[in-house]
This record gives C-alpha cells, structure tokens and sequence, in this order.
C-alpha cells in the first residue's frame, strides 16, 4: 500500500477516500463483492445445505437433527439404491456412446457441401430446443402401450403381432428411454461439433488428399485428432447432462416398472419429496457427486490440451 | 518427374468464367512461374492440376495422360500452401512422413527417407517439434519438405513466400531455386510478385483475367513484351508509357501529345493518326547534353543506382542510372535514348508494334 504523495495536508476523511482510491487490493475487492456474494447465495449455499441435509434426519415439516453417516449407511444395503446406481451408469454410458457416434456422423454429414444446408442445421436443433418435458410428453405418447404409433407402424408392416410393451418391461422401458434421452441430446453434440469441424482448415484436407489419404485416412488422421480437443469438452458435458438427468425419465416411467429406469436423481427426489425423507433423498444426490467429478477429472487430466495446441517453445 | 500440358482449358464458378481458354506446355523438369495480378486465376489453375478443382473444360495432361477426372492422390503431385498447410497435431518428422505413411511406406523407411530431406532444409535440429513452435520461415521449409520426401512428379507452389518478411523472401528464393536445380523436378509456382518470377523462373506465364498473355524466358518477356499488359507487369520500376502518335513528316519519330519529339530507331509503318504508346524502360536514357530537356523532380539515390524522377511534357517518367549522378530537383536534364530499346504499342488493341 502507497501513501499519497499530495502536497499540503489534506482533511482526515478526504485522506482516507485517497487511501482507499489508491489501494488497488481494496478497490478489487469491492468490485468483486456483488459477484462473490452472487456465487455464494445461489451456487454454495443450496450445495452446502444440500450436503448438510444428507448428514441429517429432515423430513418435510420437521427440522432434523445431525444423524452423521447414517443416511449413507442405510443406503449401503439399499438394493433399490444400488440399482439406481447400476441403472444411472449403464444409462448415462449407452447414451453418451450413442450420442458421441450419432452426433459425430450427423456433424460430418451436415459439414459436407449440401443443398439446404442451413435448413438441415436448423432442423437438427429442434430435439434441443423443444422444452424437455414436452418432448418427453412426446415420447410417452410413441411409446404407450395401446397407442403407440411404432408399434401400429410395425404392425401395419406386419413385423410384429401386436403392440410392444415399451415401458411396462424393464428392458424395453431401459431401451426406451435411453432412446429418448440420445434423440434429445444428440443435437448438442452434433452442433458443437460441426463447429468444431469448421475450425479445420479446408486446406489440410485439401493436402492430406494430395498426400495420397482416403476419406477415411482422412478423418482418421487429420479430422478426429484435430476434434479432440472439442470432443473432450462436449462429451464431459454430455456426460454430466445424461448423468443427473430427470425430467425424461420422471414423466415417461417415474423409475419404473419395478425401479428398473430409476436413476440416482429420480430417487433422490422421490425419496426426498413424496417421500417425504428430505435427508435421505439429500444423502443419494450428495452421493452423485463422486461420480461427477470423476468425470470431470478424467476429462481434464486424461484429455487434457494437448502439446501441440500449446504455443511457444518447449 | 513428367512434363505438364494444359489445352484450352476453361474453369467457370457458376455461370462466371473464371480461366477462359489456357494453353501452356510445360517441359519435363522445367521451373515455370505463373505470374500476374491477384484474382487473375492462378491459384485456380494451380488447382486444377492438383485435382483439387475439377476442369469446367479442356484437358489437363501430366507425363502424357490426361487427368481430368484422376483424384489428386493418384497425380503424384505434392502441393505447398500459400498458409503452408502443416498438419497441427504432427510433429515436422511426422508431417513430411504423413504422405509415405498414407502410401504404406513402413515406418523404418519413413524415418529413413525424411532423415536426408530434413538435411537438405537444415531441419534435423527441428523434427520433433509441432507447427506451433515454428518460425515463418521454418515452417515454410517444413512445407517444402514435405513436398519433397516423395519425390513427386510434380512440385506445386501457390504463393508459397508471400507470407514471409522480404529479407527472408529473398533468401528463400534462392533456397527454392537451388533445390530445383538439385532435384530438377518439374515445377509449377505460382507468384503476384514479378521479381520472384523473373529471378526464379525457366519460363514465365504472364496471366491475366483467365488468359494467358504471354510465355516466354524471364528475358525475352523482359526485352519484347508482346502487349501493354505485359510491358507494364514485368520490370521493376514499371516501363514508362507515353502517349502520342508518328510524326506526319517522318515515321521514325515519335510526337507526345504535347508535341515533344522522341526518336524511334527505325521508320514505323503505321497509320499517321493512330494513337500509339512509347515504351521506354528506366534505364534506356543516358544523359547527353544534345538530348532531350526534362525537370528532375524526385531523385531517388539507393547507393547502387540512382532512380529519378523527371517531368516530360505533363508525364512523370521514372529513369535508372547505374552511376552515381548528382541532380536535385529543379533542375534540367537532358536525356539520350537508346532508341534500340524502345516499345511501341498501339494504344486501341495494346498490340506491340
Ligand atoms: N470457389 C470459388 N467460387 C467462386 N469464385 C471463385 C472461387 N475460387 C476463386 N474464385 C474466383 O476466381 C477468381 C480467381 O481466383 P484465384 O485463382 O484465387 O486468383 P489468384 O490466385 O490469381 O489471385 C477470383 O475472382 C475469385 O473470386
Ligand atoms: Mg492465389
């Protein structure tokens, strides 16, 4: 801190606004404050809470008490939580695969020279744009159990003899809403990454293909290592999105039939709101949180910048 | 190594034509510049023999076939970039390598066949290095190794120095031409830049507006430019063009517009009133105290020669003397020309004469 060099001797509280004006620590401070107490009162403070619930025995219209490890020791022998577990990370893992190679395809397709090429842009963002719960609504719709259009299709097709049961069986209901879950997220993907795309030069195609490399060559070589970068972003997103997903499942099946679409954020808000056991359904969110950052570490360390986008000399 | 013939080739983008009939034989190991103004199509043209634009009309022929309708990587060509074109995420070993890796050379002989072209570019030290960690000029070298470690057909070079400060252009020029002279394979390098055609080339295109204008050795372009165009493209500084007409008395003199008579060195055999163009390179004027009277306006002395400017009539003219004269502006000079070197054009068709 630097005193003013002033001449004359100034009044004590003009003294101490020159101070204060000349401190650069202090003047940063405040204008950091309105977002510091921003970040604290809307991001830390449902987190914390949310945590501190887990460790207690709230239910809707008792305070709880501190109950320490309890929640999560009960939940260890709990097999419905262990098969939401299982069911989130086969969940969250068929989709984002799906999502990855179709989003991928789509991306390279919509990158090509095509007639109506912002038309088909557009269209693509449409799963995306449309409020989850009305494409869910949607979804209930293709795959109800009398009324289904698939079913009616397939049968006026004569592939099958009568209507599936597309969320009354527990496979089908998983094959079912991971469907769902990959037609919605699939247009994220697919436009971060024709992004991505347009950021490779024309040129480098232009020379690997001089260079004697297929199309195939092509992608392998110049296009997916140069995408990198990009995939690695997109999909720890993407991931992080299918992972605590909620809004799909609760209005398509609410976990069902017999918890074999229930993922860790439908029980937790089932355990926790009609429940009634805020605590518990706490303790099964805070236990997602393991996972999360488990993805996102391996995103950061394992695909990481890679040398060759850092600049400078080695 | 293979000669290169265009004939009649065409290109339109869309409706618009873009290259409107080229002719050019290009001899097997030759250095041929394609040279002329920016949007002129020589980029287009250059891709075309790379495959990478197909051919709207004509025919393209590399080593005798013709390959029109050939994908660019059955050509054999290699290509360096105006923006060099580098793969990113390669290191130089890998880069030069890519193409022998993409023609299922093994990775032994990969190394082997980059080693002595990393050499001959003064690379060695810079092969497990990324793009990113290049100068300009290195990484230029980098692009022309690439090109080299195959041993292609043909080289193809697309404004390839354009990006480089002028010391540096200088210096790679002489590189580039030392190493066709080393390898002597056929090369097609396009330029803006005249002096990079006239220092570097066997032959020279002059292109302009989608035709070619004339080919011919970087001298005899020099020496008798077959139209204004060319006249006024080739030659640093520009040829001096003065407007006027033959003299109704005597047909071996020039009249300028303001009636100021320069000589010609023979009779010229043309209509007395046709509008003509006097083309007189910088350094055709001697100074000679019967010649005629012209006021220095700009001297412009660079250690080597001396350019100055001097007023003629209502026309700056631009003289180069290789000794070192001592004029300041103001002053009279009076000029002798050497009426052996003299252009003349006919202004309405730009045809010389
Ligand atoms: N892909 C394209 N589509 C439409 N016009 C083009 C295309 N490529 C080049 N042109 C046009 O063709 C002309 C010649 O371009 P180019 O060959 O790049 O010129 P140069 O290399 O001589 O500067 C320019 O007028 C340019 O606008
Ligand atoms: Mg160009």
């Amino acid at each position: 801190m630097s005193s003013p060099s002033s001449p004359g001797p100034p009044s004590r509280s003009g003294a101490l606004l020159l101070r204060f004006n000349n401190s650069r620590n202090a003047l940063g401070f405040v204008f950091m404050l309105p977002a510091a107490i921003f970040l604290l009162g809307f991001l830390t403070y449902p987190l914390g809470l949310g945590v501190w619930l887990g460790f207690t025995d709230t239910r809707i219209g008792r305070a709880g008490d501190f109950i320490g490890l309890q929640n999560y020791i009960y939940l260890m022998d709990d097999e419905v939580f262990w098969l939401s577990v299982f069911n989130t990370v086969i969940y969250t893992l068929v989709a984002s695969i799906l999502k990855f190679a179709l989003g991928l395809w789509l991306a390279l397709i919509l990158n090509e020279k095509l007639p109506f090429k912002s038309f088909f842009r557009a269209i693509v963002l449409l799963p995306w744009v449309v409020p989850t719960v009305l494409s869910a609504l949607a979804f209930w719709w293709i795959y109800d159990a009398q009324f289904s259009i698939l079913s009616w299709s397939l049968m006026k097709l004569g592939l099958i003899q009568q209507p599936i049961n597309f969320l009354g069986d527990p496979f089908n209901a998983r094959v079912s809403v991971i469907a769902a879950n990959v037609w919605r997220g699939i247009p994220f993907v697919a436009i971060s990454l024709l992004a991505g795309l347009q950021t490779i030069p024309v040129s480098l195609q232009e020379a690997a293909s001089l260079d004697g490399a297929t199309p195939w060559k092509r992608f392998r070589y110049v296009t997916l290592p140069m995408l990198t970068p990009i995939i690695a972003v997109v999909m720890t997103f993407s991931v992080l999105f299918t992972f605590t997903d909620f809004q799909l499942i609760y209005v398509l099946t609410k976990g069902g039939p017999v918890n074999a679409t229930h993922l860790m954020a439908t029980l937790s808000f089932q355990r926790g709101i009609p429940g009634g056991q805020l605590g518990e359904g706490a303790a099964i969110a805070v236990a997602m949180i393991p996972f999360l950052l488990a993805s996102i570490l391996f995103s950061f360390f394992g695909l990481q910048r890679r040398k060759w986008q850092q600049g400078g000399k080695d | 190594m293979a000669p290169v013939d265009f004939i009649n080739v065409r290109k339109s983008f869309g409706a618009v034509p873009i290259i409107k009939g080229v002719n050019i034989e290009i001899a097997d190991g030759e250095f041929v510049i394609l040279v002329g103004p920016s949007g002129c199509g020589k980029s287009t043209l250059l891709r075309m023999l790379a495959g990478l634009e197909n051919i709207t009309a004509g025919e393209i022929h590399i080593g005798g076939r013709v390959v029109n309708k050939m994908p660019p990587k059955e050509r054999d060509i290699a290509m360096v970039f105006q923006n060099y074109a580098l793969y990113p995420h390669m290191t130089v070993a890998e880069n030069m390598g890519f193409s022998l890796l993409m023609n299922g050379v093994s990775k032994l002989e990969i190394a082997a066949m980059v080693k002595p072209a990393a050499e001959i570019l003064g690379l060695t030290n810079l092969l497990d290095r990324y793009p990113r960690q290049l100068s300009g000029g290195q990484r230029q070298r980098v692009a022309m190794g690439r090109a080299i470690v195959r041993n292609p057909q043909v080289f193809l070079f697309d404004e390839p120095l354009s990006n480089l400060d002028a010391k540096l252009r200088v210096q790679m020029r002489v590189e580039i031409k030392e190493l066709h002279q080393r390898l002597k394979t056929t090369t097609v390098y396009v330029t803006h830049d005249q002096i990079e055609a006239m220092t570097m080339a066997d032959k020279i295109v002059v292109m302009h507006d989608g035709i070619v204008e004339q080919i011919g050795a970087p001298l005899e372009l020099y020496d008798r430019p077959v139209n204004l165009f060319v006249a006024g493209f080739i030659g640093s500084p520009a040829m001096n063009m003065i407007e006027g007409r033959l003299s109704l008395s005597d047909p071996s003199v020039f009249l300028t517009a303001a009636g100021t008579a320069l000589p010609l060195a023979r009779p010229v055999d043309a209509a007395k009133d046709m509008a003509l163009i006097y083309g007189l390179r910088p350094e055709h004027v001697r100074l000679d105290a019967s010649g005629i009277p012209a006021t220095v306006v700009v001297t412009e002395p660079t250690g080597s020669e001396t350019q100055v400017i001097v007023r003629l009539d209502e026309a700056d003219l631009t003289l180069m003397f290789h000794e070192r004269i001592d004029v300041h502006p103001g002053e009279t000079l009076h000029l002798a020309i050497d009426t052996s070197a003299v252009h003349l054009f006919d202004k309405e068709t730009g045809v010389r004469l």
